[in-house]
């Protein structure tokens, strides 16, 4: 009988939803979609292959963004990681919430966000999309790290303690070999999704290859947009290749 | 002779911690080849000081905007937003939940025929490898601005995300069970349905749990080009420099965040 309210109750949320974004559109351009679309593909293809020298530049700075961000994100994630672990914070009650909270705020806003926001700070750039991506990041690492962290092998730190090791010397021979091999892992996943998120840090102003995607929208070139989406695609598959391979050697 | 030197010629050398990469030769290529990385990448990225000065008083506007977030002089603004992001979520989260069990099933090998099973994994693969902003742009130039853009994006997006795992799921699942209840003479649909499903329900919840958070923080961000959500507003409050405003979004956004995170463990506490 519950059982049948709950279902009851989550199919009227349902409907009220998509009443809420049926309301919400103007149902003329979706019968006309279908035309539009072929007009948009028409228009794209071919792609202008020529456009392509024009783009080595954004790209690198893509992977920049993606590759700086991972780096400063990590050195930011270790401590608030170890802060966050409940057998190696130093205080469980004031320290550990605290360093939580930095996780999930730093987790929940998108890049996007973030550079929007560091871009009204320190203005457009690449440099706004390296701190984008790193503050995105943090929360990320943090959590998968501080989930490795607590599922150490305790007997090990135990042993390395009896030898009277300091606090820095268990750290050192007790704990890191421990997470190394984790802490790897993280570091090639993330740089993998910030490869794809740098893609499109450009189409709020801060660098790489969304700025050209950007400003090609705006001027309704689609030979060039469809060149700069084979790109990103390219890019991305390849990002996707190397960390398959670097976890692969890793793990 | 003193006497560690005394020692160590009768222990031998000391014990070092091995390192991580053998090769002594890589190992340089790589730390060498890492550092060149960095002085070109730094070095290629330009830096106006004096702009990163002047906005540092920004960036203190907006860090103390935190401790006092201006949830009233935008209000009806902010409210719309949230709701359509929240209606843009549920929906786009059922639709996609639903089309992603079909398809998962049928990108899992061990069920699956080889035809179907292509058809599947390429339609994943489509999802997984474009963006959710770069699908949005593209909707949006197709169905206008509005949530049914944000919706369709958040619903293509979902299926590449939850088949894959769904089908990762079932192509490791116990084979002796699903052998099992073919043996009994049942039908593909019982097979499914006794054989399969009950061994990777309590995945399924959890990822669709996890799928329903990920399609929130989303939402937040399709409104920036157009497609319906928060997005717009926070972009708005951005442009006209009104830190409070934006600060009472993402405090907004950060608190729906952890309440999600929070319902979805205590529901895949319960089903696991």
């Amino acid at each position: 009988m519950l059982h049948w309210f709950g279902w009851l109750i989550g199919v009227a949320v349902f409907v009220y939803c998509w009443l809420r974004i049926s309301e919400a559109t103007t149902w003329f351009f979706v019968q006309d979609a279908p035309r539009i679309a072929g007009d948009i593909w028409t228009r794209a293809t071919p792609p202008r292959w020529e456009y392509v020298t024009q783009l080595g530049k954004p790209i690198w700075d893509t992977l920049n963004i993606a590759t700086l961000g991972t780096l400063i994100a990590l050195c930011l994630a270790v401590p608030v990681a170890f802060l966050a672990a409940r057998n190696t914070t130093p205080s469980a009650y004031f320290i550990r919430p605290l360093a939580l909270l930095i996780i999930v705020a730093t987790r929940s806003i998108n890049s996007l966000i973030w550079a929007l926001l560091l871009i009204a700070i320190i203005g457009p750039g690449v440099l706004a999309g390296v701190v984008a991506i790193a503050i995105r990041s943090i929360g990320f690492c943090a959590k998968l790290l501080y989930e490795a962290i607590e599922e150490i092998d305790r007997s090990q730190v135990e042993a390395i303690t009896a030898t009277g090791a300091s606090r820095w010397q268990v750290m050192a021979y007790g704990i890191v070999p421990q997470i190394l091999p984790a802490f790897a892992g993280i570091a090639v996943f993330r740089w993998d999704i910030n490869i794809r998120e740098s893609t499109v840090l450009g189409l709020v102003g801060a660098g790489g290859i969304g700025l050209q995607l950007s400003s090609s929208l705006n001027v309704l070139a689609w030979p060039q947009v469809s060149l700069i989406l084979l790109v990103i695609l390219f890019a991305v598959v390849i990002s996707e290749w190397v960390s398959a391979k670097v976890r692969g050697a890793i793990i | 002779m003193t006497a560690s030197t005394e020692l160590q010629a009768v222990l031998g050398k000391p014990w070092r911690k091995p390192p991580l990469i053998r090769s002594r030769a890589l190992r340089w290529a790589l730390g060498v080849g890492f550092v060149v990385y960095l002085i070109l990448a730094i070095s290629t990225i330009p830096v106006d000081w004096g702009r990163v000065y002047e906005g540092l008083d920004r960036g203190w506007q907006f860090i103390t905007a935190f401790a006092r977030p201006d949830f009233t002089s935008r209000s009806t603004d902010i409210w719309t937003g949230l709701e359509e992001s929240i209606v843009m979520t549920v929906a786009a989260s059922v639709v996609g939940i639903a089309i992603s069990i079909p398809i998962g099933l049928g990108a899992a090998r061990n069920i699956a025929p080889l035809p179907v099973y292509l058809i599947c994994r390429s339609i994943i693969a489509v999802s997984r490898a474009l963006q959710e902003i770069i699908v949005a742009i593209l909707l949006v130039a197709i169905f206008g601005f509005g949530p049914l853009a944000g919706f369709l994006t958040l619903s293509f997006a979902t299926i590449g995300f939850l088949s894959k795992l769904l089908a990762e799921e079932i192509e490791s699942m116990d084979r002796s069970q699903s052998e099992a209840v073919r043996a009994t003479g049942a039908r593909w649909g019982q097979w499914i349905n006794y054989g399969v499903q009950p061994q990777v329900m309590p995945r399924l919840i959890g990822l669709s749990m996890y799928r329903i958070d990920i399609n929130f923080r989303e939402s937040a961000i399709l409104g920036l080009v157009g497609a319906g959500g928060i997005g717009a507003t926070l972009n708005t409050a951005f442009d006209r420099y009104e830190y409070d405003t934006a600060a009472a979004i993402l405090i907004l956004i950060i608190v729906i965040v952890m309440a999600l995170e929070y319902l979805s463990g205590v529901i895949r506490a319960r089903v696991q």
